[in-house]
């Protein structure tokens, strides 16, 4: 007596595994070889309007120039904005749950003039504020391996005034 | 020169959480059943069909193709597009530059989505870049907290100003029908819900519903011949974005880019006054103060006074989504072209009981990928 239409409706789970393999190219090589090996983080620089962009590409979006030249940007920088994550979802990069919370860094790393997302180390957002100076942390030499994640997360270090060393500040 | 084209029908599914009873080319169908009997037409008078969604959000692909009877497109000529976000929108366009062109006389413009197939969050990520981007976005939730913490921070808008307008709209969608979310609720309510993204609580954001909208474009010869008073379509304009997040430049966006190049094709000089009503893509409350200002319609950071004085509601002097807008139904490949055909009833007079009263001018908009905006002007003549 159950298949009286409309009291009876079925879902089909599709399960894909579909592994794929993208290429990093020569621009995205060479940011996440130079991250591995020397923990610096390169940017491309435009031939044309001087714009400098983090990851670096082969051409500006601006001016459609090639993007030559390779300069070295951070590891310090700026928190231009920020969020919070708590809600749950599936990582696509795992098949489970994101940890969540942590906090989402968008950093303009001096130098550089555009920003990066990154994992920020701290979730209270009464200690955060737009302007703030960050860092990157960078795991150990042994374990990184040529990915975004070489760069463990952003900490604080303070208010531009307190900061310790002169080395990061930016015009 | 292009020549004028008017919507001339169009047909929403009834959006909710889920849609168990229906599969993909049985709501797809219901939609375009709605828009061609709303118009007078069988689909033998169609011409071509224009499709899309957001691709793998259902796990599948070509759905164009094993979902055409549905859309009616068996033996026509008919196209895909995905663009995000903006999916609906540019199935508008691309309905809309078919008709310009003078190569085809109506045309049927199909969005849909059934987010309750999978995990709309996971599937937003991966249409980012894999190796910077992925690692830290939490899909449009993640997105969006971040432009309006910048917004808010910038311009001192409060939680409750933004709180306001997400109990504004879900009060608008009361009186819609088609609408997902019809809530009644208080600003506290939406302050004391769960803080999902800072500064996003959960009563701020789009809900993932299932839903399909069709609406029919007509060249103008076959307009001026329909049955029902059309909505002429007097600019559509589409604004991509560089493609990482952190590339967007929030002092030159896209929407404002659009409307100001919609308003140039539209004769529009004073958006405020010469607009008589919005259909904005907010996927989240603070887009209903953000991006108004994006659209000129108040200058920068006055969004926050423009809800607080009731401007945008529907008894404002300029209302903003009558229909409740994104934060109440957001089937995604659909969302954008319900903007359009949202704005199209208005113009019509079809709109019932969330008509705004003498519209001749209204204004939809669309809203994806890397913070990049389409903008549409309809009017009552072309
Ligand atoms: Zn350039």
């Amino acid at each position: 007596m159950r298949r009286e239409e409309g009291k009876e409706y079925l879902y089909i789970t599709l399960h894909t595994e579909l592994p794929y393999q993208y290429s990093a190219g020569r621009y995205m090589s060479r940011f996440l070889t130079t991250l591995r090996d020397e923990a610096k983080i390169l940017a491309s620089r435009c031939t044309q309007c001087g714009t400098v962009l983090v990851p670096p590409r082969v051409v500006c979006g601006n001016c459609f120039a090639e993007m030559k030249d390779f300069v070295e940007v951070g590891p310090r920088g700026t928190l231009k904005t920020f969020s919070v994550i708590n809600f749950p979802f599936i990582d696509p990069f795992t098949g489970v749950q994101r940890p969540v919370p942590y906090g989402y860094a968008i950093v303009q790393l001096d130098g550089c003039d555009n920003w990066l997302p990154h994992f920020l180390d701290e979730i209270d957002v009464q200690k955060l504020r737009i302007g703030l100076r960050v860092e990157a942390v960078f795991k150990p030499r042994e374990e990184r391996e040529g990915a975004m994640t070489d760069i463990l997360h952003f900490r604080v270090i303070g208010d531009r005034s307190r900061e310790s060393s002169p080395e990061g500040e930016v015009s | 020169m292009p020549k004028s084209v008017a919507i001339i029908g169009s047909g929403q599914t009834n959006h909710t959480s889920r849609r168990a009873d229906v599969n993909i080319p049985e709501l797809i169908k219901e939609a375009v059943d709605r828009a061609l009997a709303d118009a007078d037409l069988t689909i033998d008078d169609i011409d071509a069909v224009v499709i899309g969604n957001m691709e793998h959000f259902e796990g599948i692909n070509l759905s164009d193709m094993w979902a055409s009877e549905g859309s009616g497109a068996v033996m026509k000529p008919a196209m895909k597009i995905a663009t995000g976000g903006t999916t609906g929108a540019s199935v508008a366009a691309c309905a809309y530059y078919h008709c310009a062109s003078g190569l085809f006389d109506r045309v049927l413009a199909i969005g849909w989505e059934k987010l309750s197939e999978s995990d709309t969050t996971t599937g937003i990520i991966t249409a980012f870049d894999p190796i910077v981007e992925r690692l830290t976005l939490a899909g449009a939730v993640g997105g969006l907290a971040i432009e309006a913490n910048l917004y808010m921070t910038s311009y001192g808008i409060t939680q409750e100003q933004v709180a306001k307008a997400a109990v504004m709209a879900r009060k608008n969608a009361q009186r819609n029908p088609h609408a997902h979310l019809k809530l009644d609720l208080t600003v506290e309510q939406v302050l004391h819900s769960p803080m999902i993204a800072y500064p996003i609580h959960y009563l701020d954001m789009c809900p993932t519903s299932d839903g399909a909208c069709a609406v029919i474009f007509a060249s103008e010869d076959v307009a001026r011949k329909s049955a029902h008073p059309p909505a002429w379509v007097k600019a559509a304009v589409c604004r991509h974005n560089h493609p990482y997040i952190g590339d967007v430049d929030w002092r030159k966006n896209t929407l404002e880019s659009a409307a100001i190049e919609a308003y140039r094709l539209a004769g529009i000089t004073n958006p405020r006054r010469e607009l008589d009503v919005i259909e904005l893509y907010d996927p989240a409350s603070f887009a209903l103060l953000s991006w108004i200002e994006s659209l000129h319609i108040c200058g920068p950071g006055e969004g926050g006074k423009m809800i607080d004085a009731g401007a945008i509601t529907m008894e404002g002097d300029i209302p903003v989504n009558p229909s409740g807008g994104v934060i109440s139904t957001n089937p995604i490949g659909a969302t954008a072209l319900i903007r359009v055909a949202e704005a199209a009833l208005q113009i019509q007079g079809k709109a019932d009981a969330r008509q705004v009263e003498g519209v001749r001018t209204a204004l939809a908009t669309g809203f994806g990928g890397s913070y990049w905006s389409e903008v549409f002007i309809l009017g009552r003549t072309p």
